[in-house]
């Protein structure tokens, strides 16, 4: 891809444009894999995973007219259903915004930014069972970077990554990361191991 | 944060880190599965030397929210009446691999004792100790005060302090653990304390606490207040007479009706009215004063929950534990026989 430039160690895979196009593609997939936007619910997963999907939101919103994108879109936090938190320093719960109309007999779009080893989607698929109980969940990633240590795949991808487990994808979006330095606009970046 | 003994060393931001992961546990409770997985293995001991009814209930519905296993133990009816000392009851309780203790005791510093002895590796919890401190009913207090803050002002309570909220703390502040965490924290939270007493029942070198003194109920509730805390009179500690009676109490630094009608004619409509519990009606605080729409008493019940969920959940749940030093059977083995051939050799023997 033109986009694909080296900064020194890290290199940017996709940029802002990238990640929008990709955006668009996955939100025609669910509505496709959905056969309309009915009982559709996003959950986004803290942190980066509820702006990405309040973005797909937006997108079926402007693809189905009579969808209220607001309506939809909730968060999901997985913090306590981690089956790490005895070995990581302890982290602050994020909050769980679900819709109005709840998760029931719903088909439920867990939306995070990088699919990686696969636990933190065990963690919300625990989470959502003490919720309700969803008609289906899919799962929608940015991107996939591969090294899964559990039986879980994404059925919308923004794009495969192929990595060393060494190498760190980063990925930044300007509802979440500010505009830091040295960068302007959304980005998901591979840095090497340092 | 390895152990919380009490609110004085305790800096501004864990403080509105056990506020904010509250909030999100008060959550919780509102769910149709109120039980979150996270402590699931642990054990969480309730070591209660003094009577409770309220905090033991409480941190034992938190411990089993967030799925650990509780063990109750209080001191009538156990080995304590025989006289073991602390330290044996508390390696005892090391021995069954407890995670955490909370522990309420009547002498002040108990939990500094159990935390910093040595004796054991577990995180404790002070549930109050004699008449020094009380963290969790004083963050318990902060978060109803917050709460009450950003409902008025139509904002979220999450990352938010309590500057420029003025609270009188009114009664019993010298047998108060209660009043001692609720000043320290309270004002690392910014907001500003009125101790009211009669002179009596305040500590000595009360002058140097980071608060406000009056005599003079009234012209401290003249002067507006956003939350009027009462506290308990406590009877069981009192040797002496701190009071000529309990009609006069009452009628000097009780929040009695007639208090509570003048909070209408001030204008102070937002004013809540807290109790830590248990109260005495008629004594401290007037009945229609306790059930009034002003009373948070039940709410601060409620969110006591939710507060001692977050203290277990942040001191439990980390990796800041040391680690506990693994038994080893080939190093135990050499120096001589096996520990628990010894035992049984012993036990033919008798």
């Amino acid at each position: 891809m033109s986009s694909e430039t080296a900064v020194g160690a890290s290199r940017v895979v996709m940029s802002a444009a990238d990640i929008d196009r990709a955006l668009t593609r996955i939100a025609h997939e669910i509505l496709e894999a959905n056969k309309g936007s009915r009982d559709l619910i996003l959950l986004g997963i803290p942190r980066r995973g509820f702006p990405l999907a309040q973005r797909l939101a937006l997108k079926l919103g402007a693809a189905d007219p009579d969808l209220d994108a607001a309506a939809i879109v909730g968060q999901l936090d997985v913090t306590m259903f981690r089956d790490d938190l005895a070995r990581q320093p302890t982290r602050a719960p994020e909050r769980t915004k679900l819709p109005a109309s709840g998760i029931d007999n719903k088909v439920v779009v867990l939306v995070d930014d990088v699919l990686y080893s696969g636990r933190t989607i065990r963690a919300a698929l625990d989470a959502l069972v003490d919720l309700g109980r969803p008609r289906v969940v899919r799962l929608a990633v940015l991107a996939d970077r591969g090294h899964r240590e559990l039986p879980i795949r994404a059925d919308h991808v923004g794009k495969n990554l192929p990595t060393a487990s060494a190498e760190k994808v980063r990925v930044r979006l300007c509802e979440t990361d500010g505009a830091g330095p040295g960068w302007t606009a959304d980005e998901v970046v591979i840095e090497a191991s340092a | 944060m390895r152990h919380l003994l009490s609110t004085q060393d305790l800096s501004l931001a864990n403080a509105i880190r056990i506020l904010d992961t509250a909030e999100e546990m008060a959550a919780v409770g509102e769910r149709e599965v109120k039980k979150l997985p996270a402590l699931r293995g642990r054990t969480v001991v309730n070591l209660f030397f003094e009577d409770s009814t309220r905090t033991r209930i409480s941190f034992e519905a938190a411990a089993k929210r967030l799925s650990a296993d509780v063990i109750n133990f209080s001191a009538k009816g156990s080995s304590v009446s025989k006289g073991e000392s602390l330290k044996d009851t508390a390696q005892t309780l090391e021995a069954m691999s407890a995670d955490a203790v909370v522990i309420r005791h009547w002498a002040s510093g108990a939990p500094q004792q159990l935390a910093t002895s040595g004796w054991i590796d577990a995180a404790v919890i002070n549930a109050g100790d004699g008449t020094h401190e009380h963290p969790t009913q004083a963050l318990l207090d902060a978060f109803t005060m917050r709460r009450h803050l950003a409902a008025l002002n139509g904002t979220d309570s999450v990352g938010s302090d309590l500057t420029g909220f003025r609270v009188a703390i009114a009664g019993d502040v010298l047998h108060s653990r209660v009043a001692r965490s609720n000043v320290w924290l309270l004002q690392t939270l910014g907001a500003e304390v009125t101790l009211v007493a009669p002179p009596t029942l305040l500590p000595v070198g009360v002058e140097h606490w980071p608060c406000k003194v009056s005599y003079d109920l009234d012209s401290v509730l003249e002067s507006g207040m956003d939350a009027i805390m009462v506290l308990r009179v406590q009877a069981e500690r009192m040797n002496a007479s701190f009071f000529p009676s309990t009609r006069e109490y009452s009628r000097r630094w009780g929040l009695d009706d007639a208090r509570l009608a003048r909070l209408d004619t001030l204008g102070m409509t937002d004013t809540i009215i807290m109790h830590p519990g248990p109260m005495n009606r008629g004594l401290e605080i007037s009945s229609s004063a306790a059930d009034s729409p002003r009373s948070t008493v039940l709410a601060q019940v409620r969110n006591g929950v939710s507060v001692r969920m977050a203290a277990l959940y942040l001191l439990l749940s980390g990796d800041l534990r040391d680690p506990v030093p693994v038994y080893s059977p080939a190093s135990a083995r050499r120096p001589g026989p096996a520990p628990r051939s010894t035992n049984e050799t012993g036990g033919n023997a008798r």
